[in-house]
């Protein structure tokens, strides 16, 4: 039991802790949403749109996740201002500001002195470095992303499985589409602390493809991919203090993990 | 009937997508409670009139009204079963959660279903025949209980009208005579029901109403007014062959997802 409790001695493991426990139900949720209406790349551009936020917030010494969070809706915006009514192809428009804005954010950060270390840490998050403010912050963000899931779970259903009945209900399809995006978006920007940007877009697609492998139910499915999600991030940080390596990747290569299983198990059970 | 006050006014509406017009000037009358065929060859504008009867493709001209009031006044009046190619049949939903989502129009946006919402699910998916699979996901039926499913959505939405775009390709027998069950019993609470088909038989035998389109209103009518030779031959050209007996065959290719259908029609 020692080796359990021996990295929770330091007040740095206790916080990054908690906030890879939030991130991995927080993404394992809104990826529910992600991996059934295939916005994979989405996520993933996303993720690599808010590095301009992030760097202008670095230059002016602001607070890292505001920064990110005012890109990240700025971005899930415009893909669908250029997407709406089928001017550009959304999967274009996507990448189109994506690209633009990961360069713009190399651009931003390449002028910096210091920003080898920066970088890596934006890219790959840094989860021991999680003050308590940060912690508060990811806490607050990730409740109101859930609360917000919870309040629109069933419009998020219909738009999701029936986008025709949904306009039967005249329900706002266009305002709960982009509401959807911004909730993404945030949920991208909560998790650049933990796994960061190049990890976080694995984060939101792997445990709910996994409990989408196991479960054939919407609301289980979220709670089975918030519980792999949690896992994953449980194990992996353990994993990263006795490794030794980056914690987003042993969060990452545990929900891959997970995924093989399931897919396995999946395969013998039909095969 | 023609005393009784339309249901469902069409007034010189043109649809399409773009610059593209698919569907011009049309203009029709549905009296209450009639069941209407639409038909017409493939890409004749079936599925773009139904989209815009739905409300989720704009109107480039005309206007379309409900019980005297322009489209989308009334909620919830009109429901839609999809052709199957548009349903994603691997979305973890099971056969209730389906039929469940017909009430949402009625259960207001941050309530639970009340008793009398499930009742309305259960009571809908026992009159489709599909009590056994109620908590089956829709992956695990068959294409007859599929569209069985779909039909006691509509039924629990209480609606106006439905509309149902080719309900009848690619179905067992079973699930036809059903969907004709519930057409019947629709009838009797005064549902209008507008339904798209390739086959002429069925437009013929077991309709009111026949609307024959072909990117502009060709004919609309008692099945005996509407399929005259001239009126097929508008709408289907060359694909229409006329026998000596009066007999007409048409012969249409379907999309190529379809097997290759020929209706014939006396």
């Amino acid at each position: 039991m020692n080796w359990l409790l021996e990295p929770l001695a330091y007040q740095f493991m206790q916080r990054g802790l908690f906030a890879s426990v939030i991130v991995g139900v927080l993404c394992a949720v809104m990826g529910t949403y992600v991996v059934l209406r295939g916005m994979a790349f989405l996520g993933d551009a996303m993720a690599h749109a808010i590095l301009p936020g992030v760097a202008i917030a670095y230059l002016l010494q602001g607070n890292l996740l505001v920064g990110a969070g005012v890109a990240a809706v700025i971005v899930a915006l415009s893909i669908g201002l250029f997407s709406r009514e089928g001017v550009v192809k959304e999967d274009t428009a996507i990448g189109i500001l994506f690209a633009a804005a990961l360069s713009l954010g190399v651009a931003l950060i390449s002028s910096m002195q210091t920003y080898a270390v920066d970088l890596s840490h934006i890219l790959f998050g840094n989860v021991l470095g999680v003050s308590s403010s940060d912690l508060w912050m990811i806490g607050i963000l990730s409740l109101i992303i859930l609360l917000t899931v919870a309040f629109f779970f069933k419009q998020f259903l219909v738009i999701s499985f029936d986008p025709v009945l949904a306009a039967t209900l005249r329900l706002p399809a266009e305002l709960l589409r982009n509401l959807m995006l911004v909730l993404l978006a945030l949920t991208v920007v909560v998790s650049l602390q933990t796994v960061g940007v190049s990890l976080a877009a694995a984060m939101l697609v792997t445990p709910a493809a996994t409990a989408y492998l196991l479960i054939r139910r919407l609301l289980p499915m979220m709670l089975v991919s918030a519980l792999i999600g949690a896992l994953s991030s449980v194990i992996g940080l353990y994993l990263s203090y006795y490794l030794n390596i980056v914690s987003g990747s042993t969060i990452v290569l545990t929900a891959t993990a997970f995924f093989l299983i399931a897919f396995l198990w999946k395969k013998m059970k039909s095969g | 009937m023609p005393h009784t006050p339309h249901r469902l006014e069409i007034e010189n509406i043109s649809i399409g997508y773009g610059d593209k017009i698919i569907l011009q000037d049309l203009s029709f009358q549905v009296p209450h409670g009639a069941r209407v065929a639409v038909v017409g060859p493939n890409g004749a504008g079936k599925s773009t009139l139904f989209k815009a009867l739905v409300g989720i493709l704009p109107l480039k001209s005309g206007k379309i009204f409900i019980h005297g009031e322009s489209l989308g006044a009334h909620k919830d009046c009109v429901a839609y079963v999809p052709q199957r190619e548009d349903v994603d049949w691997r979305f973890p939903v099971t056969v209730s959660d389906v039929v469940m989502m017909g009430r949402f129009g009625q259960i207001g946006w941050w309530s639970n279903p009340s008793k009398k919402d499930k009742q309305i699910v259960r009571r809908s998916i026992e009159q489709m025949g599909i009590a056994d699979l109620t908590d089956l996901s829709i992956g695990q039926l068959s294409g007859g209980q599929q569209q069985r499913a779909f039909l006691a959505r509509a039924l629990a939405q209480e609606p106006h009208i439905l509309l149902m775009d080719e309900p009848f390709t690619g179905v067992d027998a079973t699930t036809q005579e059903v969907t004709f069950g519930l057409l019947d019993h629709l009838r009797e609470k005064q549902v209008t029901s507008i339904i798209s088909t390739h086959d002429l038989n069925l437009a013929a035998s077991r309709f009111d109403l026949v609307l024959l389109i072909n990117h502009r209103l060709i004919a609309f009518g008692t099945p005996k007014q509407v399929f005259t030779k001239e009126h097929l031959a508008g709408a289907f050209g060359n694909s229409l062959l006329v026998m000596e007996d009066g007999m007409m065959l048409v012969d249409e290719c379907c999309p190529p997802e379809e097997e290759h259908h020929h209706a014939e029609v006396k």
